[in-house]
């Protein structure tokens, strides 16, 4: 009697806990490549990221005390059926709640067009900046804490401008990013008055480069700009260039720039100069002092950890964790009017939001969400010096 | 005079010696590719991955000799760790053959089973290497990087092109012309080889004739294991080590043996220099070689580049089904696919 009593009381109580707390386990998905080219620098974007994630659920105050889960999956960066089918697993097994990711322009655009918008998922990118994803139907689901790539042309074309290189040659890899990017740097150059001699793409992961090397180096110019990924063909034609004398200063956009460009090529990168996403904002320092275990200043890092954290503050926003619902937020949380919310100020945003207030939402990398939902821009200008990637000033 | 050496020098700096060193990468890799398919009879598509795990333990012993302190001075250390690559890789390959291929063996499976196997091996070769040393990029490279470097090229000569001829490019070349006169010497000469041959021309008669095929099978699996290491140590000096690329080589390196003549070792090393060489002359942009040729006022409009560097995977296989559809068996006569 006494023990069906006790049974009876606890089923009762936890009924009841269950019932009156709407607090429930959020998947968030981290949708990014995890193998491929740009694995080495996902190994600081999948951790920032989830410092973001851990960050919400760790102050307990999202959506009445939900905890977060971050659930990785690979978009191998290159390979679309891979992307495609790995997001498809996020959404329909694992039931996230949202997607950050995915990081390359190509595969983010297969992953968003076949399942996310079927699905009616929203996706927040770290990194895919193509031109091509600021006009694509989205029915308001994806948005980026990259900008567009159109902006990185302008910027790459005022820095050689700046040091007064006239005459370049031009080697991107063969996909959205390297074409988006390609395009976007040579239309800005020549309108700067510059000449581009040869465009011509390369192929990541190939046995051979000479042949790509060759004819750069027969169209000639002062400098070559590779659009490529530093753990793959870009490297590849860098080492040819070198090794043949075909150039001696390389122009290096984000998906070059990474600690082991120069740990593998060595002195003779020294000199060379490039750009990638950054900002000297107060939030960009405090991101770095609170990361552990990961780098804060590898390219992207800041970036993912912003796409988590805005996606979990528009939740709390719009106090729902239906995509459908709280895709509508995205944009205020992000941009004035509001509190500013800096890195490590996770909680007290979720407070403001429960609260019924504004945030405008900076973190990292300085986030302001202009035309259909992609970073303003920030840059941060590099140079090769003693073998390291220097930071030599900000744009 | 000197506009025609300035040709030359330009000619030999991006396409003669990078088309040789590639070729003789290619070459050693379709050797291995050929022999397993001239007395195993199959295509072995785990080629590329063995030579990426051969290449690993030869990484992974380069670095435990560069931290004791031993290495050969001028020549990579890399050399030295060879032995060890070869005899691991070896053993890896003789036990995927006790544990997959000898039960097709025994069954006397078509050859495109042994294919599909061979696939299998493939992956679970590539997840070991991956899980062993890391996708990521590795070098391993050490001593002397030049023979020749561009600038000194200049100096010495006075010209206004230079050439450059890395270590490793040159390496590769002598590595290729040893091993390939080693292995005709074994395949003609000596008994073993003999009976090598003889299983391949006529298995039955083989046996017939008293030849131990757990033996033949052995000796090739050792010699094809032995090759891989080599051909992925040198390329991997020569550009980098990455799993990922070894895997991606497949392609070029099958290209090679099969316009040679699959099953023929003199097939394999020509059509490692037809690819590479079709390659990278087809898509070389001639303008500053003809500049040189031609009179002063003469100035070319264009880059003078018979087909984007786009298309460079087309040539090798344009060439691939052209030579399929004129010779079937491959330039030499191989034993046809």
């Amino acid at each position: 009697m006494n023990k069906l009593l006790v049974s009876t009381a606890v089923a009762l109580s936890l009924g009841s806990a269950a019932g009156i707390a709407s607090a429930e386990d959020i998947k968030i998905g981290v949708f990014l490549g995890l193998t491929g080219p740009l694995e080495s620098l996902v190994a600081n974007m999948a951790p920032g990221a989830e410092a973001a994630i851990a960050e919400v659920s760790a102050s307990g105050k999202l959506l009445d005390g939900s905890t977060v889960t971050a659930i990785r999956a690979d978009t191998t960066c290159v390979d679309a059926a891979a992307a495609t089918s790995a997001i498809e697993r996020l959404i329909t097994s694992d039931k996230v709640s949202g997607v950050v990711g995915g990081d390359c322009s190509g595969v983010t655009t297969a992953a968003l067009t076949n399942v996310a918008m079927p699905n009616g998922m929203v996706m927040i990118s770290p990194s895919a900046t193509s031109p091509a994803l600021s006009t694509l139907e989205d029915n308001g689901l994806f948005f980026r804490t990259a900008p567009s790539d159109a902006r990185q042309g302008v910027v790459m074309s005022d820095i050689l401008m700046d040091r007064g290189f006239k005459e370049v040659a031009l080697t991107y890899t063969n996909n959205d990013y390297g074409k988006g990017l390609a395009d976007a740097f040579q239309s800005a150059f020549e309108a700067a008055g510059g000449t581009v001699t040869i465009s011509s793409s390369h192929e990541d992961n190939k046995a051979d480069y000479s042949a790509e090397v060759g004819a750069l180096a027969s169209a000639g110019g002062e400098a070559l700009v590779v659009a490529g990924y530093l753990d793959s063909g870009g490297k590849g034609v860098i080492q040819g260039s070198l090794d043949t004398g075909a150039f001696e200063t390389f122009v290096l956009p984000d998906g070059m720039v990474g600690a082991s460009l120069p740990e593998a090529i060595g002195s003779e990168l020294n000199g060379s100069f490039g750009q990638a996403p950054g900002t000297d904002s107060e939030g960009a320092g405090l991101f770095a002092e609170m990361a552990t275990g990961f780098d804060p200043t590898s390219p992207f890092a800041a970036e993912s950890y912003d796409a988590a954290a805005l996606m979990l503050l528009a939740m709390q926003a719009a106090g729902s964790t239906d995509p459908q619902v709280y895709k509508n937020n995205v944009m205020d949380v992000a941009n004035a009017p509001g509190e500013q919310i800096l890195p490590g100020q996770l909680a007290k945003a979720l407070e403001i939001l429960a609260a019924g207030g504004d945030v405008d939402y900076v973190g990292a990398s300085n986030v302001e969400l202009i035309g259909g939902g992609e970073s303003a821009g920030n840059y941060r200008e590099i140079e090769i010096q003693g073998e390291e990637v220097t930071t030599v000033g900000f744009r | 005079m000197e506009n025609w050496l300035n040709a030359f020098a330009l000619l030999s700096n991006f396409v003669i010696v990078p088309a040789i060193a590639y070729g003789s990468q290619l070459a050693l890799g379709a050797l291995g590719v050929t022999l397993v398919f001239g007395i195993l009879r199959f295509s072995n598509f785990a080629h590329g991955d063995t030579m990426s795990l051969g290449t690993m333990v030869v990484i992974l012993f380069t670095w435990w000799f560069q931290s004791m302190g031993i290495n050969l001075g001028p020549l990579p250390t890399a050399l030295l760790a060879l032995p060890f690559g070869i005899f691991f890789c070896a053993v890896f390959v003789l036990l995927s053959d006790r544990f997959v291929y000898r039960f097709y063996r025994a069954k006397r499976a078509d050859p495109v089973i042994y294919l599909i196997a061979s696939v299998g091996i493939m992956f679970i070769t590539n997840g070991i290497v991956r899980f062993i040393i890391g996708p990521d990029d590795q070098n391993f490279a050490d001593g002397e990087r030049f023979i020749i470097r561009a600038r000194e090229f200049k100096e010495m000569t006075g010209l206004d092109q230079g050439v450059t001829i890395k270590l490793s490019q040159g390496l590769t070349f002598v590595t290729m012309i040893v091993v390939v006169a080693a292995l005709f010497w074994f395949l003609n000469r000596t008994r073993s080889g003999k009976s090598m041959r003889a299983y391949s021309d006529n298995e039955d008669l083989a046996l017939l004739s008293g030849i131990n095929p757990d033996k033949v099978v052995a000796i090739t699996w050792i010699i094809a294991a032995a090759l891989a290491t080599i051909a992925g140590t040198l390329y991997g000096l020569d550009k980098s080590f990455k799993p990922f690329t070894y895997f991606q080589l497949l392609l070029p390196i099958f290209a090679a043996a099969i316009v040679g003549g699959l099953g023929n070792p003199l097939g394999a090393i020509a059509g490692g220099f037809v690819i590479a060489f079709s390659e990278i002359t087809i898509t070389y942009a001639y303008k500053r070689f003809v500049e040189y040729l031609m009179p002063e006022s003469w100035e070319a409009g264009g880059l003078i580049q018979l087909l984007s560097t786009d298309y460079k995977f087309a040539v090798s296989f344009i060439i691939l089904l052209l030579v399929l559809l004129v010779r079937p068996h491959g330039i030499f006569k191989g034993t046809g696919v």
